[in-house]
């Protein structure tokens, strides 16, 4: 069986609160927290990357597995913030793990479902006997402009999964995907910021991306919505996966142990896989979970999992999403500007 | 430093590479050809597990700048921070940046842990060189 055999998180130390951002552009800050459903949000240190943080993330996985790393064939992580336009993620990662030469590696670029897209490449590459274990990622230092509402939830983190056969602590059942060309959310190639479509981000592109996978998946795993213990949505703020869930017939119950957007933001390419790591840190054997993301051009990503009595061993040595979100420091708003290289 | 000095300190700078005396067990970062406890020349790899503590520390409020050429420490972006001379658990002691911590948290005999970190980077265009900082455990 395919499935997850470990997962490692990782989320910067600093924060920003939404006050502080509002009370720096003169904004009403309870409007904004209560709309958006978020009260503070995450940021990089000064000297941290998308490739710092898939290195932190992805030692916490394969630490937790206690493999050789040796064994693992293949890297793709995620983002759309690779350090590099030219040069890639993976290689960095693969050295910083000690992994040797006899690897493939390419990085992976889809908004914010480029880790969820790893992930099935991932399966596909230790199915079909190509890898014994892949590691498959998403990280991100999101950006945004001084002044856009997105600056309230770009945010940074990461969460790095190790792919196999064997010992899987969380076993993949399906996954399938729905996706369409729709221009809701761009960043051209020499632009510093993206640039978005609005109101047009919401039903055309989030909405019916993430119910489109989320049905055609239950429909071919031949469950409802009450079949799940946990269901984990991409979550750019807290509004909208809590609106999808209530769509799709998921409870509150359901969703909060993986809504992990209020307080840190939105981590882009980590944003629904470090909700997917917050529940296998707390998840019992035999719990089942659904995990479904967007990334803007647009498209979904669904998987239907069910946890292994393995999950006790992966806990053992690894660190929880929850430990990394207690574990912080506020930044002002001039400080976070220099952290995320908008005031040099 | 160069593109190739860089490239060459990659397996030093990501996973404390360095050299095991097997003779005397004695440890060395960073590594080194001969054993300058007793003279044996071979010598092994080893990979430090990278916890230790902090022997002295010190505040570094003014930055300088690396007089190899234009690199841009990406630390000397983010003063005040902090340096310290950190002692491995396997014995030999380097210098190295204590970072996400609040200064006053900072303390000599305090256990600490490698992180993976910017260290340079050559100007908007130049090669990022990546490698380890510690925070504490
Ligand atoms: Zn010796």
């Amino acid at each position: 069986m395919v499935g997850i055999v470990t997962w490692g998180s990782y989320i910067p130390k600093y924060r920003i609160k939404a006050e502080d951002i509002a009370k720096a552009w003169g904004s009403n800050p309870e409007q904004i927290k209560s709309g958006l459903m978020i009260t503070e949000k995450s940021l990089p240190g000064i000297d941290e990357d998308t490739i710092t943080i898939a290195v932190e993330a992805a030692r916490n996985a394969v630490r937790a597995a206690r493999i050789d790393p040796k064994s693992i064939g293949a890297v793709y992580i995620g983002s759309e913030s690779h350090p590099y336009a030219v040069k890639p993620t993976g290689t960095v990662v693969a050295e910083a793990l000690n992994m040797g030469n006899k690897y493939t590696t390419a990085d992976f670029e889809f908004a914010c479902k480029a880790g969820t897209a790893a992930i099935q490449v991932s399966m596909a590459m230790v199915r079909s006997g190509m890898a014994e274990y892949a590691l498959a990622g998403g990280c991100d230092t999101a950006q945004a402009s001084p002044g856009d509402p997105l600056e309230y939830t770009a945010a940074a983190g990461g969460a790095v999964f190790l792919i196999g056969l064997e010992n899987v602590s969380a076993e993949i059942n399906h996954t399938v995907s729905y996706t369409s060309d729709t221009p809701d959310f761009w960043r051209k190639k020499y632009e510093k910021y993206p640039a978005h479509g609005g109101a047009f981000t919401g039903q055309p592109a989030y909405y019916r991306h993430v119910i489109a996978a989320t049905s055609m998946l239950m429909e071919k795993a031949n469950t409802s919505s009450a079949d799940y213990d946990y269901a984990i949505f991409h979550q750019p703020n807290g509004k909208f996966p809590t609106r999808v869930a209530k769509i799709l017939g998921f409870k509150k119950e359901q969703i909060q142990p993986g809504l992990v957007v209020s307080k840190i933001g939105n981590t882009y390419s980590g944003s629904s896989i470090l909700g997917l790591c917050a529940v296998l840190d707390i998840a019992k054997p035999g719990d089942r979970i659904l995990l479904t993301s967007y990334g803007s051009g647009a498209g979904s990503d669904s998987f239907d999992i069910t946890v292994t009595d393995k999950i006790f061993y992966a806990r053992e040595k690894n660190r929880t999403v929850e430990s990394y979100i207690q574990d912080k420091i506020y930044v002002d708003y001039t400080k976070y500007l220099k952290n995320t290289g908008n005031l040099r | 430093m160069t593109v190739p000095k860089i490239w060459r300190k990659i397996p030093e700078m990501y996973n404390l590479k360095g050299r095991i005396c097997p003779e005397c067990n004695s440890y060395f970062f960073p590594p080194r050809e001969f054993c300058t406890k007793c003279g044996n020349e071979k010598m092994e790899d080893y990979f430090f597990q990278g916890i230790g503590k902090i022997i002295s520390f010190t505040i570094i409020r003014t930055p300088v700048s690396d007089p190899e050429n234009e690199n841009m420490d990406i630390a000397a972006r983010n003063i005040p921070y902090v340096l310290a001379i950190i002692e491995l658990a396997e014995g030999p002691r380097l210098t190295a940046q204590v970072v996400d911590c609040r200064k006053e948290d900072v303390e000599i005999g305090k256990d600490v842990e490698m992180v993976f970190r910017k260290i340079m980077e050559k100007g908007e265009k130049g090669v990022i060189q990546y490698g380890y900082k510690f925070r504490l455990a």
